[in-house]
């Protein structure tokens, strides 16, 4: 502003100025306050009289130009002075100083935090929010919101119906900017019913007309995430829809940059509800002059919206973009093409063909690019299209980018059979294949070897070529591996090399680049803002997000359609922590697992082979080095499940008790299930489970739920080595294929002869699970009394010398609180989950429980139980030879105790 | 505290010029030093075109979100999130502040009036919240430049910044001030109608849409209650209000009623789709073909009119980016003048107002660079024109009544019809 030059030397100068009444001198004085107060603390003092003082004025302007200035000086020392004169400017008569002072609370908040809140700042604030004028009510809500970002947890913007009737009536009242504060305040409420979304959708509906676009998309936002809500029969839903459409398309005619952020917007919600804009396919398409980032989007929306009433136009101006002269508009355009065919199946036909008509222009890019798509579409419609592969051989010379020679080697090794010069064509491309990039090696590797199994007598020779070229000579550790799995496979067993390299393949999902529903829906929660720019949720990408809570859309609260997802917490609720997860870490150790993940070893590890016990050794070691690399991520992991199994229980604990009794015999307590594994860490399989322990065996009770779009099969699960050798005692049986969003319940027995190796804290246990997408990781905490036999009962006796036996610093000792039960209650509830009661005394009034349990390791502990009758404290002593187990035990007879 | 700073919307305010000079900044928090820009230079470098550079663009630490207006960028800096369309919709309207201030937005007005921009900025935003947006009430804090109170306030030594609280700012309706006063009273309303189409080689309709505005011009005294009428209002169904306009009206009544903003505003904006079949008013006959294995090619092409209402059809430019190849045009036109940029590749012709009864037509040969492979790309045609004393909608103001205030307005609506995105494919 002073053209870079420093006048801070001036400060004593201006600020004697400060006390003038021409406003225009004033002002720009304020404004150097504020650029310099910084650099000069001690004499910004100097200026604290005349805020005090011009806080007085009789004119609003200048007490409203006076608090606004006092926020922006960010200096520690003054901002204590200015409390005073902010508490009465924000009870001032006049709104518009009032309006001013309630941002001025943020500012301050942004200062010291502390400060605003000792001074009781934040109540005011929310006072405000009942203030007479909109204008000011909507300051206070964009304070608010503000201080709240900083303080997720903080309950600071309340919304009841109450505040939200407030909220709906000055929106009607207050500017653009007031509006889009207190739309987006709206935003995260929660109705209670499906009537109170219905009348807040209606009062807010109006704000679609708005000229401003923010206002629109922020409306937009609260119907989208309501309108979860509203059942579908209902009317109103269906003239929600309709009236959702124009405004949405009115964005589009304004400037290009709106239209950009729009047309994000508009991504994402033609994938929640492309009903909303189906009848509206030419909005979409593309202008000549239309900036790049605007074409390209309006291409991948034209393809979302595509159908079969309207494919003929979309190709139609697919072919049309394909002739034009930008790069990669054009490359988009051609690929768009390809997408349409997977998409629309009846439209697979005119797509090929006009593919093939591209591919007639020789224009390279073109050529390559559709070369690509075609492969793709071979993949989900085979056997139909073949025809064309002469067309395409024709172009081979002129494929230059590593995808589309790719492609081309893929087409000629799976069609080998019929292409006749199939050899002649591959071995052209083996001659420079040490220039080549990894993807054309790697496809030229394997069309090779399918040409062979396809063709065995003429291409011997080729397909040594090619494998010593890939084992001998290449240092990519990828191809060579993939070079010797094909060499073995071919020397030891053809036949099966050929169920291996020629079995059918699955086809490919229709849309591949759909978002994962549980993130659409987290960002159907964020439209309007950068998340809906970037596709991301803001913890993704936006810095110093303290804590960003997790918004969710809200479960339908229709009578019939109450099948709600566990994970629909409701909104500005913080979202449970998931247990930490081992984070997935290069494929080395995946591909390792996927060797390794068949049936789990039963019976000794000792009797393994020694092949198998090498793999075991190098899974565990590159587990151990990770847990071990990342100390922070173990101790999140310990209290999280803990904590998260709490407050859960206590509904469902005691539907569990009533059902306990009946239907299990000696079951121990059961935990409900929780989520170990959330659907976002693991490509849309979401795993939550428990543990149970019913008549001598353990068992891992799992719920696998499916929520990606495609099927998920081939389910095998591994421990890691831990505290007590916990192993699967049985594959895990998923019988048939786990279709969207399904989900299926397996009990999956466990048994304790794994391989041993204390862990951190003592019952965790990392998990790997594998399915036909991928491998994931997650630990998770079992409760110790899982693992308490049915024999622990010790003699009397045995009890007494083993007591005196083991040395007083292994005494331990915990408080169980508030547990009313009585003597025998507890002793028969313990019972339950193998915690035997060997004698009970009373000793002056109080009960004295002594008890012993065994761990399946053979671990003794012996406990001595205090119970004042009416005292709902506990005492518990532990003694153990081995007393780190002495917390998990009092951990474990809290658990029982108190469910 | 490290994330102390922590402002909640714009940051900081770069405008820089074409050719990449930052020409002002505006820091409405600390400073954030020049060298973010860097981030978006680079962008700018990427996109070729100053059209192409992506509006929000991420740095390691700050996330830009720029328009491009009038040779100006606009560059925000913002540090957490916020809506990109509330900046991006801020900065249109710190662009048309300018405009209303200084009568243009550019380089120069900004340089010349640079205390008054400051003044500006720092009214519009206070603490990233935007503060004052509407030209009536930035109009009484901060008086706009004219020569005359240039030489008073240099004089008199009295500033251009007002020094009572502007009546708007609180009042439920902050777009008017009070005691406005005027010896003539008068309301005009344009209906300005664009139509947006895309036109296929074989001249039949792949997109049209009409996007309508109604612009006013209201000097009226007092606290006029305005309302507006039309002749066949079940055309709007999709309109976007002024907040002046009382939305339960238009809802109930298909009525637009207003206390209007003082001066000139925009009233209305609405669409009409493409389903409502939108009148396309002119045709273009086109040869455009390029010889293979020669460097020459034809280039004929005709404009005529076509359901027109009877009216005539003027200011038709037509402009054309020919392809890289083309090195030049031999053309010869019946009407209007032409012009070839062989740096840019754009052809304009100027044709002015046509005649039904001899068509306009450009026709003769283009030259190619010998050697180059033909080219690929057919061009699109962009065509613009006017119709005076015509809504193609078939819009129709019926009538406009004035409540509350006694004396008699001289009312007025005019009707055009201009072409939006008007482009023809060959």
């Amino acid at each position: 502003m002073t053209v870079g030059k420093d006048v801070s030397a001036l400060f004593p100068d201006v600020v004697n100025c400060m006390q003038t009444d021409n406003l225009e001198l004033k002002k720009l004085v304020y404004l150097y306050l504020m650029n310099y107060a910084k650099s000069q603390p001690d004499m910004a003092i100097m200026a604290v009289n005349t805020f005090v003082k011009d806080c007085e004025d009789p004119n609003p302007l200048i007490r409203a130009l006076a608090v606004r200035t006092m926020g922006c000086i960010r200096v520690d020392k003054i901002t204590e002075y200015l409390c005073e004169p902010l508490r009465k400017c924000l009870k001032d008569e006049d709104p518009y100083v009032r309006k001013t002072a309630a941002v001025c609370v943020a500012k301050l908040h942004d200062i010291n935090a502390q400060l605003v809140e000792d001074q009781g700042f934040l109540d005011t604030l929310k006072d405000l929010i009942s203030d007479s004028n909109p204008m000011v009510v909507a300051n206070a809500v964009a304070a608010l919101s503000e201080i709240a970002e900083s303080h997720p947890s903080s309950n600071l913007l309340d919304l009841n119906p109450q505040s939200i009737n407030k909220l709906l009536t000055a929106l009607n009242e207050c500017t653009e900017w007031g509006q889009i504060f207190i739309l987006d305040c709206l935003a995260n409420y929660m109705p209670k019913d499906d009537r109170e979304a219905q009348s807040i959708c209606e009062r807010v509906t109006p704000r679609l007309s708005h000229a401003n676009s923010a206002v629109v998309l922020s409306a937009v936002k609260v119907l989208m995430k309501f309108m979860e809500m509203l059942s579908k029969d209902l009317d109103y839903y269906g003239t929600l829809l309709k009236k959702l459409a124009p405004p949405l398309v009115t964005l589009l005619s304004a400037e290009p940059e709106l239209q950009y952020v729009a047309l994000r917007n508009i991504n994402l919600i033609v994938q929640k509800r492309p009903e909303i804009l189906k009848h509206e396919m030419k909005v979409f398409f593309v202008k000549y002059n239309d900036p790049i980032y605007v074409k390209l989007e309006k291409l991948d929306i034209m393809i979302r919206l595509a159908s079969q009433a309207n494919i003929a136009q979309v190709l139609a101006e697919l072919k049309e973009y394909a002739t034009e002269v930008d790069v990669d508009f054009v490359r988009k355009a051609v690929r768009a093409i390809g997408r349409c065919a997977i998409k629309v199946e009846q439209s697979a036909e005119r797509c090929v063909s006009t593919l093939l008509d591209l591919i007639q222009t020789k224009v390279n890019y073109v050529v390559q690019e559709a070369i690509v798509v075609i492969k793709d579409i071979f993949r989900k419609y085979p056997n139909k299209y073949e025809s064309v592969i002469a067309t395409l051989c024709e172009n081979l010379d002129s494929l230059d980018e590593p995808e589309a020679r790719a492609a081309m080697i893929w087409i000629v090794g799976e069609y080998a059979e019929r292409i006749d010069n199939a050899d002649e064509l591959l071995e052209s491309f083996l001659e420079g294949f040490h220039d080549e990039s990894t993807q054309v090696q790697l496809q030229l590797l394997t069309a090779i070897v399918k040409l062979f199994l396809k063709k065995p007598t003429e291409t011997q020779e080729l397909v040594q070529q090619v494998l010593s070229l890939a084992t001998q000579d290449s240092d990519n550790p990828d191809l060579r591996d993939r070079g010797y799995i094909y060499w073995r496979l071919l020397s030891t067993d053809p036949v099966a090399a050929k169920e291996v390299v020629l079995a059918e393949k699955p086809l490919i999902s229709e849309e591949t680049d759909l978002i994962e529903p549980t993130l659409l829906d987290e960002l159907i929660c964020y439209i309007g803002t950068l998340a809906s720019v970037y596709h991301k949720p803001p913890s993704a990408f936006v810095e110093g997000s303290r804590g960003v809570v997790h918004k969710s859309l809200p479960p339908r609260t229709g009578s019939s359609e109450s099948a709600e997802s566990p994970d629909t917490a409701p909104s500005g609720v913080q979202a449970p922590e998931q247990p930490a997860v081992i984070p997935t870490q290069g494929d080395l150790l995946g591909d390792l697992l996927n060797l390794d993940l068949g049936p789990p070893v039963s019976g000794p590890p000792m009797a393994t082979s020694s092949v198998q016990m090498g793999a075991v050794d190098l899974l565990g070691g590159g587990l151990d080095s990770l847990m071990g690399g990342g100390g922070g991520f173990a101790a999140p992991s310990a209290a999280a499940p803990a904590t998260l199994g709490a407050p859960l229980s206590s509904g469902l604990g005691d539907l569990f008790d009533l059902t306990g009794g009946v239907g299990t015999l000696s079951g121990s307590y059961v935990a409900p299930k929780t989520v170990w594994l959330p659907a976002m860490k693991a490509k849309g399989l979401e795993i939550s489970g428990t543990f149970s322990r019913q008549v001598g065996s353990i068992s891992m009770d799992l719920v696998l739920t499916n929520k990606a779009l495609q099927v998920m099969s081939d389910f095998a699960i591994q421990f890691n080595r831990n505290s007590f050798g916990l192993a699967p005692a049985a594959p895990l049986q998923v019988h048939a294929p786990l279709a969207p969003n399904q989900s299926v319940e397996i009990s999956l027995p466990l048994n304790t002869v794994g391989s041993v190796m204390k862990m951190d804290p003592l019952n965790n246990l990392q998990v790997a699970v594998k399915n036909n997408i991928d491998v994931f990781y997650f630990s998770t905490l079992y409760p110790l009394h899982i693992l308490f036999v049915e024999d622990g009962k010790m003699e009397r006796q045995m009890f007494l010398a083993t007591w005196k036996d083991i040395p007083n610093e292994n005494e331990a000792q915990f408080q169980i609180k508030d547990c009313s039960l009585n003597a025998d209650a507890v002793s028969s509830k313990l019972q339950g989950s193998n915690i035997f009661t060997i004698a009970k005394r009373n000793v002056e009034g109080q009960d004295m429980l002594y008890q012993s349990l065994k761990l399946t390791n053979g671990i003794w502990v012996l406990a001595e139980l205090r119970i004042q009758p009416s005292n709902p404290s506990f005492t518990l002593s532990l003694k153990c030879r081995a007393p780190e187990v002495a917390p998990y035990v009092f951990q474990a007879y809290e658990t029982v105790l108190k469910n | 505290m490290l994330n102390g700073l922590h402002p909640k919307m714009i940051h900081s305010l770069f405008l820089i010029n074409c050719s990449g000079d930052i020409f002002l900044e505006k820091h409405w928090k600390s400073v954030v030093s020049q060298s973010v820009c860097d981030y978006f230079f680079e962008a700018q470098e990427k996109a070729v075109d100053v059209e192409n550079v992506p509006p929000v663009i991420s740095t390691p630490h700050h996330y830009l979100i720029s328009i491009y207006r009038d040779k100006i960028f606009f560059v925000s800096v913002i540090q957490t999130e916020v809506p990109p369309l509330f900046v991006i919709e801020f900065l249109h309207r710190v662009a048309d502040t300018f405009q209303d201030y200084f009568g243009e937005c550019s380089e120069t007005a900004v340089k010349d009036n640079v205390v008054i921009v400051y003044e500006l900025l720092e009214e519009m935003l206070d603490n990233g919240f935007p503060l004052a947006t509407e030209s009536n009430i930035l109009k009484e804090l901060i008086k706009p430049p004219t020569i005359l109170r240039s030489v008073v306030n240099s004089i008199t030594g009295s500033s251009n910044v007002g020094d009572t609280l502007p009546t708007g700012q609180l009042s439920n309706i902050p777009w008017r001030r009070a005691g406005v006063k005027y010896t003539n009273n008068e309301a005009y309303f344009d209906v300005i109608e664009e139509i947006d189409a895309i036109i296929d080689k074989s001249g039949s309709t792949v997109f049209a849409e009409i996007q309508g505005v109604i612009d006013s011009c209201i000097k009226l005294s007092g606290m006029p209650d305005l309302s507006l009428s039309f002749m066949n209002p079940r055309l709007l169904d999709d309109v976007s209000f002024h907040p002046c306009i009382r939305f339960k009206r238009w809802e109930s009544e298909r009525v637009l009623s207003f206390i209007p903003p003082d001066g000139n505003f925009r009233l209305i904006s609405y669409r009409v789709s493409s389903q409502n079949l939108v009148a396309i008013p002119v045709y273009v006959k086109h040869m455009i073909s390029f010889k293979e294995n020669s460097s020459s090619g034809r280039f004929d092409v005709t404009i005529g009119p076509k359901q027109n209402m009877g009216k005539t059809v003027e200011g038709v430019v037509m402009t054309v980016h020919m392809p890289k190849a083309v090195l030049n045009m031999n053309l010869s036109s019946t009407q209007g003048n032409y012009t070839f940029d062989p740096v840019t590749k754009v052809l304009t012709w100027d044709v002015g107002k046509i005649t039904p009864q001899k068509l306009p037509n450009l026709k003769g040969a283009v030259n190619l660079q010998s050697g180059a492979p033909k080219p690929e790309e057919n061009p699109s045609l962009n065509i613009q024109f006017k119709i005076q004393q015509l809504a193609i909608s078939g819009l129709k103001v019926n009538r406009l009544d004035m409540y509350g205030e006694k004396y008699k307005p001289f009312k007025g609506v005019k009707y055009i019809t201009k072409a939006g995105k008007f482009q023809v494919r060959t």
